[in-house]
């Protein structure tokens, strides 16, 4: 469903990814790992329009998407999280939820204004929506509080429902087990499963966790330096002999 | 710590003097046609020389007088006290405001015209606060020529009754939807830049607006202004001691009660004030709607409302524009009070003291804006012996508030949303 080919983006003199291909089928978990500053943030950026790449090129269901505004992008059904957490803050955690939904506003400016019933529903659906997925990763009894102070986990775990709720085909999540403990990992890892089991979306994932990518990934392609390194199931990449150079000879 | 105190409080104390001795301390007198610079008496050096004292004083001992305050002030105001519970405090609330609005129907009929006039004034300055509130407060985006579609409101009715002879009620709707689109128009352009230059473009498009009335005299009289505004009328019937307009007729013939010129001045109170409520009470509503959420996530984190499908442009346009809208209601209802309008009513000035509004009230609160309109407008019309003192008065207010109480007057409270729970 989503094919990137030859990727590359530059930064003034730095290439910081070049030629770098991927692709994702539907009910799929796709991982993408490397050392520090290899440029996994980067794709990530291309893939959701907050960049324009210098080269190559990406299919969203057959459609090319590389250039596309972001907005847009997200439109179609392919959402993300990002590496520190973007929540809105000072927003409740339900208001949070509510706002992913509303990407079609001005339609409803006028019917919003008077409250017609036909207003009511959708956002009584909404809420319902809402209630559904902060239910699903346990915020329920944190609905009215502000985000900005829930923890760290729950702060992550709001993030992953709040692309949730805008209902997408592709999900892609960076460094989503980032400064969570063992046990919130865990949880997480079932998530993502049920994520891909239970509402059909596929996931692409960046993660530093070996553990995790290990154990959920369908599929792990490997970034060294901008550059594409390996590519296959979690066995073939445990037993590639590049990939091991380049993560031990990193740590 | 103590000799940095002691540097700090000298050299504010060296300031105040600097400052104070040549503009206090001199006097240009004017002898026959020359004009002398004379030294002033001995109480005014006395004076200044006690200013720097007491600046010396302040900064001296300057945390602990702050701690005293900040200690004395924090318990008293709402937000550290214990929640109270969500449904009551929404009926206590909605019984406050039903009784304050009852009694500000009422009030004008017991009181003397010229309350009733200025307080005309400050539902004026409520409506344009309340506008201006959505552009700033809710979506973040700085605007310092928000006085522009104010006075596009105004001079559309000015324009429209002066040469096409159309009525209050006509003028008040298109005044609102020209300035809307005026901010629509401008929004495109502008609304990419971020922060300081938006701030800088709309201080320019305010300047602009002012300088063309001035400038186009065949069309709006120049610096003269625009006079004989009507006023509105209350279905065909006019508060003049005569009727103007052939086919109208007279309020105090209709009703047979004697002719007083306090019946137009109530029923334009009146009016300002049934706008007024329909301003707050339609932001209210857009607030808890999917544009208001819109503006506040766009102002929280531009990037992730992008990411989730938010377009930037549509969102800041919407704020842009609805404020816009608002003011040009503001304006409309001005001019008709006035009768009589000049581009010297739509100076920077106007805009500042808008915003000010804004921001003593509590970015995005709307009882904190209603009551800061209140306090700006009519505290310096109480304190008419300080009036030179004015600006000076509403600084340090500025300075005192963003030290204590930088959120403002009543800030923003979330609304509360109750969930179905999940079976
Ligand atoms: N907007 C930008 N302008 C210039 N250089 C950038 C920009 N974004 C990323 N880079 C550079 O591109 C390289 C790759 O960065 P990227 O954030 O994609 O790495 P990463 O693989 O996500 O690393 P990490 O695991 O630390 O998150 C880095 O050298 C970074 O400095
Ligand atoms: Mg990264």
């Amino acid at each position: 469903m989503l094919e990137v080919q030859n990727l590359s983006m530059r930064f003034g003199g730095l290439l910081a990814v070049d030629q770098v291909s991927l692709d994702v089928n539907e009910h799929e978990i796709v991982a993408i790992i490397g050392p520090n500053g290899a440029g996994k943030t980067t794709v990530f950026n291309c893939m959701s329009g907050f960049y324009k790449p210098t080269g190559g090129k990406i299919l969203f269901q057959g459609k090319e998407i590389q250039g596309t505004p972001d907005y847009k992008i997200s439109r179609l059904g392919l959402v993300r999280t990002f590496q520190h957490v973007r929540l809105f803050s000072r927003m409740t955690v339900v208001e949070n939820l509510l706002v992913a939904q509303h990407r079609h506003l001005n339609t409803n400016l006028l019917s919003g204004i008077l409250n017609t019933p036909n207003y009511r529903e959708k956002e009584q659906k909404s809420l319902d929506r809402a209630a559904y997925w902060l239910d699903r990763v346990g915020l329920t009894d944190m609905a009215n509080r502000e985000a900005g102070n829930l923890a760290y986990g729950q702060q992550r775990r709001l993030e992953i429902a709040r692309c949730m709720v805008t209902e997408p085909r592709l999900l892609m999540l960076d460094e989503p087990a980032a400064g969570l403990n063992p046990a919130e990992t865990k949880d997480l890892n079932r998530l993502i499963i049920s994520l891909k089991e239970d509402y059909n979306v596929s996931v692409v994932l960046i993660e530093h966790d070996m553990s995790l990518v290990m154990d959920i990934s369908d599929r792990i392609n490997v970034i060294n330096q901008g550059r594409p390194l390996a590519s296959g199931t979690p066995d073939e990449i445990r037993r590639n002999d590049d990939v091991i150079k380049a993560y031990l000879g990193e740590a | 710590m103590i000799a940095n105190n002691l540097k700090h409080a000298l050299f504010c104390a060296v300031i105040t003097l600097v400052i104070s001795y040549p503009i206090l301390g001199f006097n240009l007198v004017a002898r026959g046609v020359d004009i002398t610079l004379t030294g002033a008496d001995a109480t005014t050096l006395v004076m200044v020389a006690l200013a720097a004292l007491i600046v010396f004083g302040f900064q001296l001992f300057r945390d602990r007088i702050v701690g005293t305050i900040t200690d004395i002030t924090r318990p008293g105001f709402g937000t550290h006290k214990e929640p109270m519970e969500e449904n009551r405090r929404a009926r206590i609330e909605s019984w406050v405001l039903t009784g304050i609005l009852v009694l500000a129907l009422f009030w004008p009929f017991f009181v003397s015209r010229g309350s009733v006039d200025l307080a005309t004034l400050v539902l004026i300055y409520i409506m344009l606060a309340l506008g201006l509130n959505v552009v700033v407060g809710l979506a973040g985006l700085l605007d310092l020529g928000y006085v522009a579609f104010y006075a596009v409101g105004a001079y559309t009715f000015a324009l429209l009754s002066e040469y096409l002879g159309v009525s209050f009620w006509m003028a008040l709707p298109i005044g609102a939807l020209l300035a809307a689109l005026f901010g629509l128009l401008l929004g495109f352009p502008v609304l990419r830049l971020r922060g300081d230059y938006l701030a800088i473009v709309t201080l320019g498009f305010g300047e602009i607006i002012r300088i063309l009335l001035n400038n186009m005299t065949n069309l709006t009289g120049g610096p003269n202004g625009i006079g004989g505004i009507p006023e509105p009328t209350l279905f065909g019937m006019e508060f003049g001691r005569r009727v103007k307009e052939e086919g109208n007729t007279s309020f105090h013939e209709t009703f047979g009660i004697a002719y007083s010129s306090e019946h137009k001045v109530i029923f334009l109170y009146l009016i300002a004030l049934v706008l007024a409520v329909i301003t707050a009470l339609v932001i209210r509503r857009l607030m808890r709607m999917p544009v208001g959420r819109a503006w506040e996530a766009l102002r929280e984190d531009e990037i992730a409302a992008k990411s989730l499908g938010l377009s930037r442009t549509a969102v800041k346009l919407s704020a842009f524009t609805i404020g816009a809208f608002f003011a040009g209601f503001a304006g409309t209802v001005f001019a008709s009070k006035q009768g009589f309008i000049s581009p010297e009513s739509f100076v920077f000035l106007e805009s500042a003291i808008i915003l000010a509004i804004v921001v003593l009230g509590g970015m995005g609160s709307q009882m904190g804006v209603i009551l800061a309109a209140i306090a700006v407008t009519i505290l310096p019309e109480l304190a008419r012996e300080f009036s030179e003192y004015r600006m000076l008065i509403f600084g340090a207010a500025m300075v005192l508030m963003m030290v204590w109480r930088p959120q403002g007057l009543m800030p923003m409270r979330r609304i509360h949303i109750e969930l179905k729970k999940q079976e």
